[in-house]
């Protein structure tokens, strides 16, 4: 392949010779405010629902489980192996699947599921977003195949916002293949600048705050 | 000016519909922006930009230090790079990869560096199945058509003109509502996704420190096609380099409001290499495209450089008068607007569209909205002096350089400037109402001036020239 000829065309364009070493790069610039948790999840809410999303404050595990089975509705749903999932009793819900390994199988289920259910690792209070790290405990296809999507997060999981999830995770490829930032349900404005959610991912987007 | 790129012009300007749709969905755009950058929205917004451009030029004068490091990331997850030179070694890392793998169908996320070297053609010449996913491409891959804007694919397109394409081209029945048209797409896209043996993708940011590429989107289509697929493979331009995964910190929040007005897009992803040992789902082949394409030209060039720290926001197509009136199908090459006519003379030369660097009233707009700072007018004018120095040394326009001289000449002796100035007066075309003149045509006779004035309303001639009024006073 060209690797040594584009590198040394962008050597000699530059200026510079192989391994010649970098002055430091702009400091980095994270500006992170202090704000209350209380405050967090309120802007966390309010940021959801401006984007046609659902929240709910749950008191308990139990009072989370019951929110998800009254979204639920009788639909059938796929959930994630999150510990927090278990600790909510989400797999024991009637028409939810769970403790799914197998690549082939969970991507069976979710191309039928009406919902998916998953946790989320931290939530961004300034734009209302859920991060998901993809792992053994999260696959990629849960919040993405199901038309619904369900999370249930952590109120210690609350950040401010981006910034200072950048500052806890500074190198996130160090603990996963896939970290993706998730603001709101699908959506696109393709045609006519029509607003239309629930193009490829989720058009629903269901919120617990635990 | 080609005539082509004259004829292309036109076009436009008498389309009254597509005129509608241009001014409409950048007028759209403009506003989106201009609420999320306010002091509210974006405290530290100038800020920001004077960062992104420290960063992007840091990284851009040590670009192969972060492209050995990148590449060196990328591979110690288990991902593997390729440095491509041109349209033609993409196409075949992809063709190569595809033989060996029996792969048949193809699943696209949006990338204009794809449509930069016609991967798709290519791709489909050698009789694979190349789909774009993201629903502007989608429509416009339909209608064999290129990209009318770098984020909204199919602005030029209204409801009727889509309901025709899907019903001609996958034979459903004519749908006019356009959460039907969508829910369409989604569908036949979705079994494409389940199906596909490879996704590519483009790359909205490289994180060398972390060997990662960074996606934004809003339909989740980049999402699906690069964790469906078994094979994913990423295809980006080299400038798109940041050194530090918390640089994005800067660039995300710039790069959401500059082109749709949002903070954060609802899908960004961060993907470093195929799926690890634990983790569920995801590709198990992972490879990153680097491609030159005539960027290393580019860079050679110290004053022009900068073009190159554009993280293609659109933006300056936008809020620019020349594209909202001439649209992105009348501009040479696949980009358009301000930044299209900064990229295509540099990549593609500057005889490929003379004429492309003068379309600009150089008002500066897309300077002052550019969110890593490009001073976009200023390399206009220089490649609109190489415009004119190829020229020159092609021997060409000559009746321009002597029309320039005589003006010279004139200028620098105050009595021919009068007597110059009484009879143009005493010649211009008049109206009877003593109102401007619109486009002047049939009267002036020289060709070169007819083209000039057919472009220009000229004012009515004063009864008095300043001189004189100045020697009355």
């Amino acid at each position: 392949m060209s690797r040594e000829h584009v590198l040394h065309k962008v050597r000699t364009a530059l200026g510079r010779s192989a391994g010649q070493p970098v002055e430091p790069p702009p400091p980095v610039h994270l500006s992170i405010a202090e704000t209350r948790i209380e405050a967090r999840i309120e802007s966390f809410c309010a940021r959801i629902e401006a984007l046609a999303g659902t929240t709910h404050r749950a008191e308990s595990p139990d009072d989370a489980r019951n929110y998800v089975a009254r979204v639920l509705n009788g639909r059938n749903a796929v959930a994630s192996n999150a510990a927090l999932l278990r600790q909510c009793g989400i797999p024991a819900l009637a028409g939810v699947e769970s403790g799914i390994t197998g690549r082939a199988r969970l991507r069976a289920l979710c191309s039928t599921a009406a919902c998916g259910i998953t946790g989320a690792d931290y939530a961004l209070a300034d734009t209302g977003t859920l991060v998901m790290l993809a792992s053994v405990q999260e696959a990629r296809m849960i919040s993405l195949l199901p038309p619904v999507h369900i999370a249930i997060v952590e109120r210690d999981r609350l950040l401010t916002g981006l910034d200072e999830l950048l500052s806890i995770l500074p190198r996130p490829a160090e603990q996963t293949s896939s970290m993706v930032l998730i603001t709101g349900p699908s959506r696109t404005a393709d045609i006519e600048q029509i607003l239309v959610r629930g193009v490829h991912g989720p058009g629903e987007i269901h919120v617990v705050v635990v | 000016m080609s005539a082509v790129f004259d004829e292309k012009i036109h076009t436009t300007l008498a389309d009254g519909k597509l005129q509608l749709a241009i001014y409409t969905a950048t007028g759209r755009l403009i506003e989106k922006r201009r609420k999320a950058i306010t002091p509210e929205g974006c405290p530290d917004y100038q800020e920001l930009r004077t960062h992104a451009n420290a960063v992007k030029r840091h990284t851009i004068e040590h670009l192969d230090y972060y492209l050995e490091e990148f590449a060196r990331n990328v591979e110690s997850h288990g991902g593997k790079v390729a440095f491509c030179k041109d349209a033609e070694e993409v196409a075949d890392f992809v063709l190569r990869l595809a033989k060996e793998r029996g792969a048949t169908l193809i699943v696209k996320s949006k990338s204009m560096t794809t449509e930069e070297v016609d991967l798709n053609e290519r791709l489909e010449h050698h009789h694979l199945e190349s789909v774009e996913t993201d629903l502007g491409e989608y429509i416009i891959q339909l209608a064999h058509e290129r990209p009318y804007h770098i984020v909204a694919p199919a602005l030029h397109k209204t409801r009727e003109q889509v309901a025709d394409l899907l019903t001609d081209r996958l034979g459903v029945p004519r749908e006019t509502v356009i959460e039907k048209q969508t829910m369409i797409a989604r569908a036949v896209l979705r079994e494409k996704f389940l199906s596909a043996d490879i996704g590519i993708s483009g790359a909205n940011f490289l994180v060398a420190d972390s060997g990662a590429v960074v996606l934004v989107e809003n339909e989740g289509n980049a999402r699906l096609t690069t964790s469906a697929p078994k094979i994913h493979i990423a295809v980006a331009g080299i400038e798109k380099m940041i050194p530090r995964a918390q640089d994005l910190g800067v660039f995300l929040k710039l790069l959401g409001r500059s082109a749709t007005g949002q903070p954060l897009t609802v899908y960004t992803s961060f993907l470093s290499g195929p799926r690890r040992g634990d983790e569920i789902d995801g590709p198990d082949e992972f490879y990153v495209v680097l491609l030159d394409n005539g960027r290393t030209k580019v860079l050679a060039d110290r004053e022009k450089r900068e073009s190159l720290y554009c993280i293609r926001c659109g933006a300056c197509l936008n809020h620019c008068p020349v594209y909202r009136k001439i649209g992105g199908h009348s501009f040479p090459w696949v980009y358009s607007g301000p930044i299209g006519a900064i990229l295509t003379p540099q990549f593609l030369g500057v005889n490929h569209e003379p004429g492309l660097p003068f379309a600009s009233s150089l008002c500066g707009a897309c300077a002052e909205v550019c969110p890593v700072k490009i001073d976009i007018p200023k390399i206009l004018l220089e490649l609109r002096s190489e415009v004119k120095e190829a020229e020159q040394r092609q021997g060409a326009n000559r009746l321009e350089r002597i029309a320039f001289r005589i003006w010279a000449w004139v200028m620098r002796h105050p009595r021919v400037y009068e007597l110059a100035g009484m009879a143009a007066a005493s010649l211009a075309p008049t109206r009877d109402d003593g109102g401007w003149v619109r486009s002047v045509t049939s009267a002036i006779r020289p060709a070169p001036l007819r083209a000039w004035l057919s472009q220009r309303d000229l004012p009515p001639s004063p009864p008095k020239s300043f001189r004189q009024m100045w020697r009355e006073r």
